[in-house]
């Protein structure tokens, strides 16, 4: 399941949600605000998405994970809008019965987000600018 | 051959949106695939992000830069993604 949200995300709410009486390990990753990019200092950071092809993208990218590193549960939440530094921009959940295959579909679900969904970044300096960032690995990426 | 022009209602997103001033038009267009649209929209609004660091959805299906555009296709032109 995958979902976008202009709301905080509660990380405690969506692990209880993967609870399953067959998996043995959980694995999460949460991508934060950070104060810095590039050298330059960020205030806050704006996140724009389109939700109908994240949705369609994202099930995809969970799809695969759950074919390459078969998983019980699995969960991705995504914000949009005006974010501030330390605020949780991303959250991926995998539950599975052994750590291996949670470690290594989270792992998987968070790249392949970051690479493919479309979601932008807009960064807010301290100094008054704004830019959009561009994924380091998206030229390769566009030429796959 | 000359083809006739296409009616295409073209999406900008993000980066994209702001160079163009607006989030969407319908055009009428010479074009053959989505690379065509993205070529001549970029020309339009001055754009000088090359096509390989974007990606292309055709109808809310992510597409090539080679799939083909019809008459009355919606084209969403997405700048280089940063989610995370």
């Amino acid at each position: 399941m995958i979902e976008v949200t202009s709301m905080p995300i509660e990380a405690e709410s969506l692990k209880r949600a993967l609870h399953n009486a067959g998996a043995g390990g959980f694995c999460s990753f949460e991508g934060w605000v950070r104060n810095e990019n590039d050298g330059r200092s960020v205030e806050r950071l704006e996140y724009e998405a389109y939700e109908p092809l994240v949705i369609a993208e994202g099930r995809k990218v969970l799809a695969e994970a759950q074919r390459h590193f078969p998983y019980l549960e699995a969960r991705c939440v995504h914000r949009t809008g005006l974010l501030e530094i330390g605020d949780m921009a991303v959250w991926v959940g995998v539950a599975s019965a052994h750590r291996d295959e949670a470690f290594k579909a989270c792992r998987y679900i968070i790249d392949e987000i970051k690479l493919r969904l479309p979601i932008w970044k807009k960064e807010h300096y301290a100094d008054g600018d704004s830019g959009w960032v561009n994924c380091e690995r998206c030229a390769e990426h566009g030429q796959r | 051959m000359n083809q006739p022009a296409k009616t295409i209602t073209v999406r900008y997103f993000a980066m994209f949106r702001e160079h163009a001033g607006l989030a969407e038009e319908t055009l009428s267009l010479n074009v053959a695939t989505a690379k065509d649209v993205f070529e001549q929209t970029r020309l339009r609004h001055g754009s000088k992000e090359p096509n390989g660091h974007c990606k292309v959805a055709i109808n809310d299906e992510m597409a090539d830069w080679s799939s083909p555009v019809n008459d009355g296709d919606t084209v969403l032109l997405f700048p280089p993604v940063a989610g995370g």
